[in-house]
């Protein structure tokens, strides 16, 4: 009764969002297009991605080679911790996006992992034969509703994002990411305002550590690193968003016509 | 009877032609295993850095087209340019592209890469799909691979896709913001290839 309480307050809130985002971003599969997303702001996003790459020089980037030198087993635990929190909103999207199965099938690793798996430490679900899946959250829902993107952003701290997923950020901590709810917006005797950023903190580094090589490289081989990383982030997103693996449905083959070989 | 023996022989020689034909046509998951094997092999070698960026540079001019996907990455830009801006595009495309694929590539030690599967999309392009094995430093990776056919005998990468993502794309994209933020000038983006060159 609260889980269907909880989804129709959702539903609500989302139907509310759709409409204003609709209102102002335009809502079209060609909108989808990396190539057509607009940088309405690029001064401001280039500054903003400055100032990004000064944090992560200064702060993120050596936090992520210290966190990659603890033992495997450790940051293992972290992730799966990690990845275990986030079906708290990933679970509301599958919802949201009518695919009910994997709903299902998350909140049965929910269930599984924060209990037999300690927290969440441990995938015990997938042992169990519980598949695990790509994360969804409300921008997601959003495009897959078929909201385009609107521009791109760069947000300080946060990093890369569109109108459209900084409106999913914003549904999320309007009542839509439980973990929110329960450490930062309600005063609860369980948990504080800082183990929700901690745990936001822990998977940006997580996310670097991983990834640590291949942005280095990109940096160092980009002539305009802010263009790369829109690219990517813009791509990234519109694979998500479409929920397809395959760069077939994503990339348009007459790009490379009328284009002669070596 | 002669007429039906011309037929025989006729048939045999197509027959001959379309085997010679296909014995020299490769598989393209077999041409990305066998490149991921020289590449391999390179860089697990106690070759200096140096001497890895020179050997895989051979294996890219061997397997990659360079000169398409140095015109796809230009884009709508490609169709303004005249034949002297695109023999200086080429030629600075060429060492910006080897310059920056075999640079990135020599960072890797003993990359293990696993070739599992192949789409064919249409006549001129198969996806190849593949794995880059985790280590304690990354997880898995998954790559495709764009391999362009027109010449079944003599295939090319002409896109790699990591976990979905498009290199030719990013790198279609990087450069059509370097010639925007400079209002379409091409020069730009010729400058741009230059200093990285002589960096």
């Amino acid at each position: 009764m609260l889980l269907y309480t909880y989804f129709v307050k959702m539903k609500k809130i989302l139907i509310i969002s759709l409409v204003t985002i609709c209102m102002t971003f335009s809502a079209s599969a060609y909108a989808n297009d990396p190539t057509n997303v607009k940088d309405c702001s690029e001064g401001f996003n280039r500054a903003s991605f400055k100032f990004n790459q000064g944090l992560d020089k200064a702060i993120l980037r050596p936090i992520a080679i210290g966190y990659r030198k603890l033992p495997n087993g450790i940051r293992a635990v972290t992730s799966n911790f990690l990845n275990n929190l986030s079906n708290l909103v990933t679970i509301p999207n599958n919802a949201l996006q009518g695919d009910m199965g994997k709903a299902a099938t998350n909140l049965a690793r929910l269930g599984i992992n924060s209990t037999v798996g300690i927290l969440g430490m441990f995938d015990v679900a997938k042992g169990m034969g519980f598949e695990k899946y790509e994360k969804e959250d409300y921008g997601q829902t959003l495009g897959a509703m078929g909201t385009g993107p609107g521009c791109y952003l760069v947000l300080p701290i946060l990093g890369p994002s569109t109108a459209r997923d900084a409106a999913g950020t914003v549904i999320g901590m309007i009542g839509g990411d439980p973990w929110f709810n329960v450490t930062v917006k309600n005063d609860t005797q369980y948990f504080k305002d800082s183990d929700y950023y901690i745990s936001k903190g822990t998977t940006g580094v997580d996310f670097r550590a991983k990834n640590l090589d291949a942005i280095d490289n990109l940096e160092e081989n980009s002539m305009d690193f802010y263009a790369s990383i829109k690219s990517l982030y813009l791509q990234d997103r519109q694979k998500k968003v479409l929920n397809s693996e395959k760069i077939t449905e994503t990339q348009d083959d007459s790009d490379w016509d009328e284009v002669s070989s070596n | 009877m002669y007429f039906k023996k011309k037929i025989y022989l006729l048939a045999i020689f197509l027959l001959f032609f379309s085997f010679i034909k296909n014995s020299y046509s490769i598989e393209p998951n077999i041409f990305v295993q066998s490149t991921v094997n020289r590449a391999s092999a390179i860089l697990s070698n106690n070759f200096s850095k140096e001497e890895k960026i020179e050997k895989l540079k051979e294996v890219a001019v061997d397997t990659v087209d360079i000169k398409g996907i140095g015109f796809y990455t230009l884009g709508k830009h490609r169709k303004n340019l005249n034949d002297q801006q695109k023999k200086e595009y080429s030629e600075l495309f060429n060492k910006y592209f080897l310059k920056s694929f075999s640079s990135r590539l020599a960072e890797y030690s003993n990359p293990k890469i696993d070739v599992n599967s192949q789409e064919k999309i249409n006549e001129k392009y198969t996806m190849v799909s593949s794995v880059l094995i985790a280590t304690d430093e990354r997880p898995e990776v998954k790559i495709d691979w764009r391999i362009y056919t027109k010449n079944p005998e003599k295939p090319l990468i002409r896109d790699l896709i990591i976990e979905g993502l498009s290199l030719a794309r990013t790198q279609k994209e990087e450069f059509n913001s370097i010639i925007q933020s400079n209002d379409g000038n091409i020069n730009a983006l010729f400058s741009s290839l230059k200093e990285f060159i002589n960096k």
